[in-house]
């Protein structure tokens, strides 16, 4: 039981810890002693971390892209989800063994011609290019086709065609609002993923002015200068979001994002 | 388009997709991401490994060279350097993870459901955070004069009830967690295992509560103890989620970059201690544009994974399955 407790605490320290850096000046810091009380140089790092370069852009940046790539990751798996298991066609089980194998791949291996096709289409440094092409994975299309499977009753779908509910007309008034339980797993999973990404970003985004913020740390870590309290308090604010999130929704986070192990 | 029951709906509207075209069309913006970002990339990346290219001169300074780039992977020292980094962090990270997660996970399913709760979400939180943001926290906490690690030994060196435990602590030589050629490695691995433990706990004590309690009251009506009940029911049960939490953990593990990069500040660390495949190749693509290469190595990288999956799946995950059923 003791031995869970200081678990957790060790788990949880480092994010506290950088929490009270953030509000130290270099003296502290280094000044030998572990200062385990909240400083008065918040204000004095935040500038820093603005004279540094534009953090709140990053941030922006890194909503933006988390944001269009959730939302469009839950329409276009949901749509490929909603194929997968509902029609019969040609090619259907074909197509799925394949794109679940595709699922092996490790992402490094397609990652030079993905920065070549990237630029031919000319979305280098563009914020496009760091969610679109990741927003119909095959895990959401399998996750929704696993919930069309399950829990959605073919009577349905025969009582909208019946009262005249057209193809697109039957998914989106009728299905959609019944697939909200996966979707929001299928959400979670994405925004975490898009406000974490560091691989794509590295290689696609070069102009400051369009870093996410996983860039924009990295970034700071390479000025020789960097004053500490400044660096922690970027690493503070860029975890900040998810935090508050997971604060309100930790069980359906952690469910989530175990959700392809634990079969439903 | 209001519908309702009186007023008959037209058969054929201009957005009305007939039954056929309608799981295409819908499938359509999978197929198309995939065709230019998925299936393009990975064919091209394929007849780019049997050639020599830098970008830098245009696509038609392309050459074909057949498996020299493959040979040049395979011959190059740096290469078995990473790789021999990646195997050993894997090893230390990967390991301590699932030995500590599996008896974790038995203490946690043991809770009531708040402190479980709480419990968990704590254990998790450091998997939804960013490998970078958590990496530099590390970083800070590793410096040689002012981490809070050197900080605390130095502390705890000092006191007099620990110091005499403490004496290979020295205020003038500070360890150097990630300059230390001896030392990096199991830094690193150590940023790894904080990372991804918890994701292995809530994984087995989800397995765990799966497991019928009558088991276990069977076991203890027949005189085991909570050690055999352990290893006789929770252990072999657990096979299929080991099974998984591992596989996860081994291509996780190949394919480090994160952590060992701000870690090692991109460099590599002492020594190129702390490089990995991903670092290297990486390397070798964007620093010395050698993307022939660099696509030789992320296929060999593939095949590596492929053939550890595989006899994870022989040796450990067939029996598992079968288990489970």
């Amino acid at each position: 039981m003791i031995f869970s407790i200081i678990a957790a605490i060790m788990t949880v320290f480092p994010f506290v810890w950088s929490a009270i850096l953030a509000t130290h000046d270099r003296s502290t810091i280094f000044g030998g002693g572990i200062p385990l009380y909240i400083g008065d140089h918040l204000g004095a790092n935040y500038d820093k971390l603005m004279e540094m370069l534009p953090f709140w852009r990053a941030m922006a940046n890194s909503f933006f892209i988390a944001i269009m790539g959730t939302s469009v990751s839950l329409l276009f798996c949901s749509l490929g989800g909603y194929a997968f298991g509902v029609y019969e066609f040609k090619g259907k089980n074909a197509l799925f063994s394949f794109m679940l194998a595709t699922m092996m791949i490790p992402p490094v291996v397609g990652l030079i011609p993905f920065y070549l096709i990237v630029k031919m289409l000319g979305l280098l440094d563009t914020l496009t290019s760091v969610w679109l092409p990741f927003t119909a994975t095959p895990f959401g299309i399998f996750l929704v086709r696993q919930y069309v499977v399950s829990s959605i009753p073919k009577e349905l779908l025969e009582a909208a065609k019946l009262d005249g509910a057209g193809e697109f007309r039957t998914y989106w008034s009728v299905v959609l609002p019944l697939l909200k339980p996966s979707l929001a797993t299928l959400g979670i999973v994405q925004f975490v993923f898009f406000w974490n990404n560091f691989l794509t970003p590295l290689i696609a985004l070069n102009s400051q002015e369009k870093y996410v913020v996983t860039l924009a740390l990295r970034s700071i870590q390479n000025n020789p200068n960097a004053p500490w309290g400044a660096v922690m308090l970027g690493t503070t604010i860029a975890i900040l979001p998810l935090l508050v999130f997971y604060m309100f929704a930790s069980k359906r986070i952690i469910a989530g994002l175990t959700s392809g192990a634990v079969k439903t | 388009m209001e519908l309702s029951k009186d007023e008959p709906t037209p058969k054929r509207g201009f957005f009305r997709l007939s039954r056929k075209a309608a799981p295409y069309l819908f499938l359509a913006p999978y197929l198309l991401l995939f065709l230019v970002f998925g299936l393009f990339p990975l064919l091209f990346s394929i007849y780019l490994s049997f050639h020599s290219w830098n970008p830098v001169e245009g696509l038609e300074a392309m050459e074909y060279v057949g498996f020299e780039n493959f040979k040049t992977a395979l011959t190059d020292p740096w290469m078995w350097t990473a790789l021999k980094n990646t195997v050993f962090m894997g090893l230390y990270a990967g390991l301590s993870q699932h030995l500590i997660a599996i008896p974790a996970a038995c203490v946690l399913v043991s809770f009531g459901g708040r402190i479980r709760h709480v419990l968990t979400s704590a254990y998790f939180l450091p998997y939804i955070t960013s490998g970078i943001a958590v990496s530099l926290i590390f970083f800070q906490m590793y410096a040689p004069q002012s981490g809070i690690i050197n900080q605390t030994l130095l502390l705890l060196a000092d006191s007099k009830w620990a110091g005499w435990a403490f004496t290979w602590v020295h205020d003038a030589m500070p360890i150097r967690w990630l300059e230390d050629v001896a030392l990096i490695q199991p830094s690193i691995s150590f940023v790894v295992f904080w990372k991804f433990t918890g994701f292995n706990i809530v994984l087995y004590s989800t397995g765990l509560m799966t497991i019928p309690k009558d088991l276990y009251e069977a076991a203890r009506i027949d005189g085991a103890g909570a050690f055999k009940r352990f290893w006789h029911i929770s252990l072999p049960l657990l096979r299929p989620f080991i099974f998984f939490a591992v596989t996860l953990t081994l291509i996780g593990q190949l394919q480090l970059f994160e952590e060992p990069y701000v870690l090692t500040r991109g460099l590599g660390g002492p020594s190129q201690s702390g490089l990995t495949i991903t670092a290297y190749l990486m390397r070798i693509g964007w620093e010395w544009y050698e993307m022939g290469t660099a696509s030789a190595l992320a296929w060999l990288l593939f095949l590596l994974i492929s053939v550890l999956t595989a006899l994870q799946f022989i040796f450990f995950g067939k029996k598992g399955l079968r288990n489970d059923h």
